[in-house]
């Protein structure tokens, strides 16, 4: 390694606390190595250099002062850019939104400045996270640091892949059927979906209401931990945030797996997924079970429905999360004169990109008079049904296990005219979304082509402390060191 | 309208007066500068949530319970999805199954029999930005170029009241939201200002021949904004409706604008297209549990309604007529409570109230509490004209002055002398003065006419400057012309 | 018979056709032909699978509507200060006299 924007953030910690360097340094590291990486990968939207320089001049005064606001003090870390930022253009990658600068901060923000982070800058997503290989921006797609023939994964691509480089320590992505999950395995970095309710989703612009939660990036488990531990906790201004206490997260870290009982899921070792991904899962499960946890196979006997009833819950959401871009109160406006009506739906024509579009209008389709009860309603009881199965499930094991994308990354443009087979690569994380449940991605290796494999342990709700209990045993097992070719200051051209 | 029956529902919106608005903490302040109570909620910007305003709900279930309603134990939040720009989400939360108030109903007064209008459902929502339409004729929608728009009122909390379709004439409906609009002020939820638009209506009606079972095709009439308007944009709508199917044509199934200024609705049909509100729950909102502990709790701090309060007062004396009056007045309730609590007679200051007190306020544009009138002032007056001491002419001249600032009843009275004269011999002197000088008055009694008996007594008091009492001049009158 | 048309077919099996314009219009989305056509396409083919949720025995089964069982949020009654209204009319498309400016609304 050798450089700064290598380290792990509690690693980064350690030196800030020592004094052998400063967060103006850390950010140094991360501006410099996306200097590199940016003209091939397009993680970043917005770099906000100014910000940055201030958060973190005040994070080194702060050390100098022996304030100490916790692990993320003097920490670079970035941010999709569907999470506003008060006075930072915020667009969620649609050109309905180009340039707005929102006059609030999301409350992760606020919850990140408050605790001494360094906010690097915005990245890039699928257009109001609707997708999964950050293609569909209306700003240019990102690519994958290992091939860059590759997509990243999505809707989170910008957010995984300043971490897989080094351009952030961590990162904040939104995960709604797996946007957290499916670019941290495609890019070799650890990506968790939290419990929902568990992170305020004020100020998170909202593509599915009932889904979409915010998680961290990072590059390693115990930093996903101190990350969370940040971001989460109760709301006042987020009616769906749950007001208790959060769970003690990296309680169990270090405790292994002895007398954990794990089950593999069934039905994601089998039709769909490739046959490497299940091999390298198996073998993980193997070692898992080496480590003293009693594996057993596990069955979620609605999950083939679930991502039926995602495509209907989602749209359904969204195509009225959707409805206040109009063109009035802030973003663009249609240059077409009209009546208001006019007005509106040009706007959100030009506005929005085909997969937004393609969404809204089955959405709109599923809720109107006639098929509510055959689409949306339908969809609500088979999301009640996977729920019980997870219930059932978890009645007799701790944690759940299955590969996190039935893939490694695909290739740019290759699923981008079939909007089905790109749906199904979010088919294993989607579940943990419908139920509401914690899940989490960890690196275990690369596939045969030389790109990451992605392994997921999901637990109960509110079960993150022995989620990541597993995840870092995973992690200590797989030893997965290997850094993509893109990550290192040294790389010139791809 | 003979041969028809028109068949009337109502639609009552109510904006509740709470300091905050529906889901968000900016201060419920319609009449500011434009957009300034305003944020990221309310302005719908991306990523706001919302969150429901406790005293809100704490409204809606008081007026719940006052109209009898049944309080959902679990009530929903939905969206209800429609495009229009004085909305800023392009959705209105609101309500659709499970609305916080089911089932209830209202007795109201009309023209003296009660009759009873079923209450389908009360829901919480949300009130929409204003617009202001700008160019063409006059500020009308119809001929604007352009509109502006305010969002100071988008999310103050609106409740709305929805009746059964029981109501079977104009007078009845504006009974009906004259009794609602008393109901809500008493509750102490709204200001139920008609004209300020804190309390609007929508009118359902529709007609049908009578004996029919089958409804006939209904409109929906907006911007119905007075209880006068409610009264006769019926009325028009009635008449419309009937002159429609009379000359062979058929009621239009559509939303309809109440033009105050001409007296008649126009269609507001924009698109052919029916609306479809693609309701759904909203994901943003938790279920709303009301436990019966804390209905319980609302339903012991709910106010004395005005029913309840006009039945006290006619058991205290007052006819209902004036009952009604001193129920709608706070001011004139207060006044009359406290003096019939003192012992005062409340048929007599119930006159006094709704009479000359009200007269004066009127004719001085002084407001009741501006002047000097007490309670124990009309006890004292009235108690005064009780027992004789005071003619209800001169109690007049005496409540005008105690309301001037001149003094107690007494004092008034003493200083004014008008303390009425007892002493018979003065009055039968003056009667003895006034029969000599109208002979042809007493002949016309004596041959059978009692009118001029009114005359003589008039005659007498004014001789007497009003002192005499009346009952001693009419019997002495009476007595000397033998009628 | 062109593509559309033939999908329509495989549609025929749904309980309903896509009134694709119509779907367009309440989504205020001013598309062109060409894009109706490719969307009501692309819409029957998810529609056609999001149909699997049919396959499933439901009866009895509630609704989900929120993963977490949870209810009642409220606010407390409180008025705090509300955005400067210089902060988000800058980034109004069109503002007049401290308004939000819109087209006429009637055609
Ligand atoms: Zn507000």
């Amino acid at each position: 390694m050798g450089d700064l924007a290598d380290l792990t953030i509690l690693d980064a910690g350690d030196g800030l606390r020592a004094g052998d360097f400063s967060s103006a340094d850390l950010l140094e590291a991360v501006t410099r190595r996306a200097a590199v990486t940016e003209a091939h990968l397009h993680a970043y939207l917005t770099l906000d250099h100014e910000g940055a320089a201030q958060a973190a001049e005040a994070a080194d005064a702060s050390f100098a002062k022996g304030e100490d606001r916790g692990l993320l003090q003097g920490i670079p870390i970035a941010l999709k850019d569907n999470m506003c930022t008060r006075g930072i253009e915020t667009t969620a990658s649609s050109r309905i939104l180009d340039g707005w600068k929102p006059p609030y901060d999301a409350t992760v923000v606020t919850r990140l400045r408050e605790a001494g982070a360094v906010i690097t800058g915005k990245t890039n997503l699928d257009e109001f996270a609707m997708g999964s290989s950050t293609e569909n921006s209306a700003y240019g797609p990102t690519r994958n640091p290992w091939n860059t023939d590759k997509v990243p994964g999505g809707s989170s691509g910008g957010s995984a892949v300043t971490t897989a480089v080094g351009s952030a320590f961590g990162s904040l992505g939104s995960d709604t059927g797996g946007s957290v999950r499916q670019p941290a395995a495609l890019t070799g970095v650890v990506g968790m979906k939290p419990t929902y309710g568990i992170v305020s989703r004020y100020g998170l612009i909202a593509f599915a209401s009932s889904l979409d939660q915010i998680g961290p990036f990072s590059r390693s488990v115990a930093d996903s931990v101190a990350m969370l531990d940040v971001i989460s906790g109760f709301d006042p201004r987020d009616a769906t945030s749950i007001n208790a206490p959060v769970p003690n997260f990296g309680g169990s870290l270090d405790r292994g797996v002895a007398g954990l009982k794990i089950g593999v899921v069934t039905e994601f070792m089998g039709e769909g997924i490739d046959p490497h991904v299940i091999t390298a899962t198996r073998a993980m499960a193997d070692r898992l079970a080496g480590a003293g946890a009693e594996v057993v196979e596990a069955t979620l006997p609605s999950v083939e429905y679930a991502l039926s009833a995602y495509y209907l819950i989602a749209p359904a959401e969204c195509s009225s999360n959707l409805a206040r871009f109009d063109g009035i109160r802030f973003g663009h406006r249609t240059q077409v004169e009209g009546t208001t009506e006019e007005m509106m739906a040009h706007t959100r024509a030009e506005g929005f990109g085909p997969e937004v579009i393609r969404r809204i209008l089955l959405g709109t389709y599923a809720l109107s008079a006639g098929y509510y009860d055959a689409f949306y309603g339908q969809a609500q009881k088979v999301r009640t049904l996977v729920r019980n199965d997870f219930t059932a499930a978890y009645g007799h094991v701790d944690v759940l296990i299955s590969p996190t994308t039935p893939t490694t990354a695909f290739s740019v443009g290759e699923k981008a005219a079939d909007p089905i087979a790109m749906y199904y690569s979010d088919l294993c994380t989607i579940p943990s979304n419908l139920a509401g449940d914690p899940a989490i991605s960890v690196p275990i290796g690369l596939d045969d082509a030389g790109l990451p494999v992605g392994f997921q342990v999901m637990a109960p709700s509110l079960g993150e402390e022995v989620m990541y209990q597993v995840a870092a045993e995973v992690e200590r097992l797989a030893g997965f060191t290997e850094r993509a070719l893109l990550a290192t200051s040294t790389v010139v051209a791809p | 309208m003979s041969g028809w029956e028109a068949v009337i529902g109502i639609e009552t919106h109510v904006e509740l007066s709470t300091h905050s608005k529906m889901f968000c903490s900016c201060a419920v302040d319609v009449a500011g500068p434009p957009n300034s109570a305003c944020c990221p909620v309310c302005l719908a910007l991306p990523g706001a949530l919302p969150v429901p305003n406790e005293k809100a709900i704490e409204g809606i279930i008081k007026i719940g319970l006052a109209l009898e309603c049944t309080i959902n134990e679990s009530s929903l939040f939905y969206r209800k999805n429609y495009f229009y720009p004085d909305l800023p989400k392009n959705y209105q939360i609101s309500q659709y199954t499970f609305p916080v108030c089911e089932g209830g109903k209202l007795d109201i007064d009309v023209d003296g029999t009660t009759m009873t209008v079923g209450i389908t459902r009360v829901h919480m929502e949300e009130d929409t930005g204003k617009s202001t339409h700008i160019g063409g004729g006059g500020g009308r929608i119809h001929d604007a170029d352009h509109t502006l728009l305010d969002f100071n009122r988008a999310g103050v909390p609106l409740v709305e009241i929805v009746t059964e379709p029981d109501i079977r004439s104009a007078a009845e409906a504006r009974a009906y939201g004259a009794e609602i609009q008393r109901i809500v002020f008493a509750l102490g939820v709204s200001d139920a200002k008609l004209e300020a638009g804190s309390m609007r209506f929508d009118v359902n009606v529709s007609v049908r021949p009578v004996g029919d079972e089958v409804l006939g095709t209904r409109t929906e009439t907006k911007n119905v904004n007075s209880l006068r308007a409610v009264q006769r944009a019926i009325e028009y709508e009635i008449d419309r409706q009937i002159n429609v199917l009379e000359t062979g044509g058929k009621v239009i199934q559509e939303t309809r604008h109440w033009n105050e200024d001409t007296g008649v609705t126009i269609s507001m049909r924009i698109k052919e297209e029916s609306e479809d509100y693609r309701y759904f729950q909203d994901p943003d909102l938790l279920p709303l549990e009301t436990s019966a502990e804390w209905r319980e709790e609302i339903r012991r701090g709910l106010p004395e309604l005005p029913a309840a309060r006009r039945a006290r007062f006619i058991d205290a004396g007052t006819d209902a007529v004036t009952a009604g009056l001193l129920v709608d007045d706070s001011d004139l309730s207060t006044l009359f409570e406290d003096a019939v609590a003192s012992g005062a007679s409340g048929r007599a200051v119930g006159i006094w109230l709704t009479g000359e007190v009200v007269a004066y306020s009127r004719r001085t544009g002084t407001p009741i509490p501006d002047t000097s009138l007490t309670a124990p002032h009309l006890g004292e007056l009235t108690g005064m004209v009780d027992e004789g001491k005071l003619s209800f002419s001169a109690a007049k001249e005496v409540l005008i002055a105690v309301m001037d600032g001149e003094g107690t009843p007494g004092d008034v009275a003493e200083a004014k002398d008008l303390f009425q004269v007892s002493d018979s011999g003065a009055i039968e002197s003056a009667v003895e003065s006034v029969l000599a000088e109208n002979p042809d008055a007493v002949n016309k009694i004596r041959s059978g006419e009692t009118k001029p008996l009114g005359f003589l007594v008039g005659q007498v008091m004014r001789q007497m400057g009003g002192r005499a009492d009346p009952k001693v001049v009419h019997s002495l009158l009476r007595k000397r012309t033998g009628a | 018979m062109d593509e559309s048309s033939t999908r329509v077919g495989t549609i025929a099996a749904m309980p309903v056709d896509i009134d694709i314009a119509k779907v367009a219009r309440l989504a205020r989305l001013a598309l062109s032909d060409e894009e109706l056509e490719m969307y009501g396409a692309q819409l029957g083919d998810i529609l056609e699978h999001a149909e699997r949720v049919q396959a499933l025995p439901t009866e009895g089964v509630a609704p989900t509507s929120h993963p977490l069982p949870m209810v009642n949020a409220f606010r407390e009654d409180v008025a705090r200060e509300s955005l400067e209204p210089a902060s988000f009319l800058s980034e109004a498309p069109d503002v007049k006299d401290g308004q939000f400016r819109v087209p006429r609304i009637l055609g």
